[in-house]
């Protein structure tokens, strides 16, 4: 049995649960409480968020703690946005957000905002030379992700902020749920405005994320109220969880080259035993160059997704198709489509994921799984005139 | 020396079973409830068990729940949504709110925000006894009202508003009636297939339940656009990724705490009669006034003004002396400013400069009490001391 859907979710580590735990039973106070129960929940929450501080090397204030991804990608979107209004309404954004981010947008486009989606390269990269030619004086925001949630790919983040230098009304938010915890980066010193991260993602619990917003940078308060985190974010504070993500981010990234390096090594037995089977495609270079470290993307064109992941959970491997959020769903995948993919490679795509604790051997043996399920699924591959590979 | 906690109101200690019950949710079955394989459909079981159970429990079906991240996100999804479908309704007409002026800032802070941007809104006031009358919910309706929005149980006084009659009012006029009801759970039987309610803030860490969960029950008749957008979690009401384990715990803390509620208030009720008369006979009857309404209360929060000892400073000795109470709502309690909901009950300085809010628990027993007042008698000998 092995667990292969990192990106969709992870277990936290043992030591998180008990973190989670003692808080929940020992601190329950309510942190705007002025007793002491009360102080020492308050102390939690500030020793939490200087600690996700000095990891990001940014300051203890910049960090607006939320529920999770999805209300960090919502709040730093619609909340900077609608805070620059008065300086402009064009925004830019990429085909290949995470929904959190491209429905937020789409919202604000009924607000009357002027959306520009730039496109990707077949590498999955935002396409620089696009994007300077949409910024304009009228431009307030830019939302790229970090690292593809579906196939992987790192967006050049620096190369963006570079870019938005020459326009000072524009700031840059970056989806960094795929990111934080999985690359070392400072968004202070990449130059990022906004960066939204959630803790399950890292090996923390569900319900927790946080935003970093950056000294100086508005936002318009999605939730009001008791005027929590700042004022940014109303809501009592959900003191078990955030210390949670707190140690899970200081676990994840305590020795971060090393779990890089180790991802790393069996990234490359999967590219090179996914090459080895004819009828699949590996997205990306085989070296994995330019791709995060923790995901592996591939397509089996002429087999539907859902087939496949189903056939493996049968041999107790568990992948997935693509974001967790949409695989109910059977459209093709609008972030391959995006890349140029023909629609038998979009809906044909499998993503597996994985922490820094397994081994090559642990890759050997899926890369086993995959060659006899495709061996399984051969007699039912649909031929198409359309298909990419060349199934034999 | 062991803490005794009379701030029940603001948070509750969660119960051991409620942990129990969550831990396999952080542990084993981790998986993400939108993956189609075990470890997903694994999790979206436990889901649909627990919102199965919770509706049980409330008497609605399972699709009028949706998961918040807890009784602000319940309370600013109702308020802003409302808004927004009247708008989408009736594009070009100026919304219109209608609230009252003892609410939790979880409903104030969205209304003016709602103004700002160009909503009108009343806010109703209540009597000296935090009592909202009816009647002038009624007479505050207009035609372009776009929601009526009113605490069940106020959580500094304890007062209960009557909800039936305001939600008879709502649906004779077809307006949405949205009920904070954060502070009911556990107190009072909340059944929504008898009460004229259309929206209902709940908040799990209210009865011993995890922090960072919330509900927002919405009549299936109802639909408004959800605060977040994204993985469409929540039958498209409300994205992100389920805290699966803080939902099992609500669950959990609902089925202990949230149906047998009578048994519960009778060992509050006790706790709460003990606490007066041991102070009555230690500061004598006219050293302390209870604010709220006499009968239409529930029996957890007490705020009691003691005459001559103002707020900070008894607060201040009390937390000494091991005992958390509290000078209102906790999400204010920092700022220490004197209360809105008294100011509105319209009651004199020097009750509202001298108010303490002691609110009990099913953790809290008669000695505690007791030693409270004690410990309230032997404050104010020091104090007033000359």
């Amino acid at each position: 049995m092995l667990y292969l859907d990192y990106a969709a979710t992870t277990p936290p580590y043992p030591e998180v649960v008990e973190a989670v735990r003692e808080v929940m039973v020992r601190f329950y106070g309510n942190p705007s409480s002025i007793h002491r129960i009360g102080m020492e929940a308050e102390r939690l929450v500030i020793q939490s968020r200087e600690t996700i501080a000095g990891i990001l090397r940014v300051k203890p204030a910049e960090l607006i703690f939320t529920s999770c991804g999805t209300e960090s990608n919502n709040l730093a979107v619609k909340g900077a946005a609608l805070a620059a209004r008065n300086r402009g309404n064009h925004m830019i954004t990429t085909p290949i957000e995470h929904a959190s981010v491209s429905e937020s947008v789409r919202q604000l486009e009924s607000l009357g905002f002027r959306i520009t989606v730039v496109p990707v390269d077949e590498s999955g990269a935002v396409r620089l030379d696009k994007l300077e030619e949409a910024l304009d004086a009228e431009t307030v925001l830019v939302s790229v992700m970090h690292v593809n949630n579906e196939m992987g790919r790192i967006q050049p983040i620096a190369d963006v902020a570079r870019l938005l230098k020459a326009y000072p009304a524009a700031l840059l938010h970056v989806d960094g749920v795929q990111s934080v915890g999985k690359l070392p980066f400072s968004p202070a010193e990449l130059g990022i405005d906004l960066l939204s991260a959630s803790a399950h993602k890292f090996r923390g619990p569900k319900g927790a994320g946080f935003l970093y917003c950056r000294e100086g940078v508005r936002l318009e308060p999605l939730l009001a109220g008791g005027g929590q985190e700042g004022g940014s974010r109303s809501g009592t504070e959900n003191v078990p969880l955030i210390v949670g993500m707190a140690k899970a981010l200081r676990m994840a990234t305590d020795r971060l080259d090393d779990a890089i390096e180790r991802k790393r090594l069996f990234r490359a037995v999967l590219a090179e035993g996914i090459a080895s089977i004819p009828e699949l495609r590996l997205t990306g270079p085989t070296d994995g160059e330019g791709m995060a470290p923790h995901i592996v993307h591939l397509t089996f064109p002429g087999m539907k997704s859902e087939v496949v992941v189903h056939a493996l959970e049968r041999h107790g491997y568990f992948i997935s198709t693509k974001s967790a959020c949409s695989s109910g769903e059977e459209k093709p995948s609008g972030t391959l489509l995006a890349m140029g993919f023909d629609k038998p490679r979009a809906v044909s795509g499998l993503r597996i994921s994985y922490p820094e604790d397994y081994t090559e051997d642990d890759a050997r043996r899926f890369v086993t799984a995959l060659r006899d399920v495709v061996a399984e699924l051969r007699p039912m591959i649909r031929k198409s005139k359309q298909a990419g590979g060349s199934p034999r | 020396m062991d803490a005794i906690y009379l701030d029940n109101a603001a948070t509750t200690p969660m119960h051991p079973e409620v942990l129990e019950a969550m831990l396999p949710y952080f542990r084993e079955h981790y998986g993400n409830p939108s993956s189609i394989h075990s470890f997903g459909r694994d999790a979206r079981t436990a889901l649909n068990r627990a919102r199965d159970g919770m509706a049980a429990i409330l008497g609605c079906k399972p699709g009028e729940l949706i998961y918040t991240s807890g009784g602000t996100e319940s309370n600013n999804t109702a308020i802003f949504g409302a808004v927004s479908a009247a708008q989408a309704k009736r594009p070009g007409v100026r919304p219109h709110i209608v609230t009252t002026a003892v609410e939790h800032h979880a409903v104030l802070h969205p209304c003016e925000r709602l103004e700002q941007l160009g909503c009108d809104v009343t806010y109703v006031a209540a009597d000296s006894s935090g009592l909202v009358n009816a009647s002038d919910v009624e007479a505050a309706l207009r035609p372009e009202t776009a929601l009526i929005s009113v605490m069940y149980v106020n959580n500094e006084v304890g007062t209960v508003q009557p909800i039936e009659a305001i939600g008879t009012i709502a649906r004779e006029r077809g307006i949405p009636f949205h009920v904070d009801a954060v502070q009911a759970l556990g107190k009072l039987p909340l059944k929504l297939d008898e009460l004229p309610v259309d929206l209902m803030s709940l908040s799990a860490h209210k009865i011993y339940g995890p922090k960072g969960v919330g509900l927002l029950y919405m009549r299936s008749t109802l639909a408004f656009p959800p605060y977040l957008y994204g993985g469409n979690q929540e039958r498209k009401r409300r994205s992100g990724t389920e805290n699966v384990a803080g939902i099992v715990g609500f669950a959990k803390a609902a089925q202990l705490f949230a149906q047998d509620v009578a048994a519960n208030n009778a060992a509050i009720e006790r706790l709460r009669d003990t606490l007066l008369q041991r102070l009555a006979a230690a500061l004598g009857p006219d050293g302390f006034a209870v604010s709220g309404h006499p009968v239409h209360r529930v029996p957890h929060i007490i705020n009691i003004s003691f005459f001559g000892l103002d707020t900070e400073t008894l607060l201040m000795n009390l937390d000494l002396e091991g005992v958390a109470a509290s000078s209102g709502s906790a999400c204010t309690a920092g700022s220490l400013e004197t209360s809105h909901v008294l100011q509105a009950m319209n009651l004199p300085d020097e009750v509202t400069r001298t108010a303490i809010r002691f609110s009990l628990g099913l953790g809290n027993s008669i000695p505690q009490v007791e030693k409270v007042a004690d410990i309230i008698a032997t404050i104010r000998r020091r104090l007033t001391y000359r």
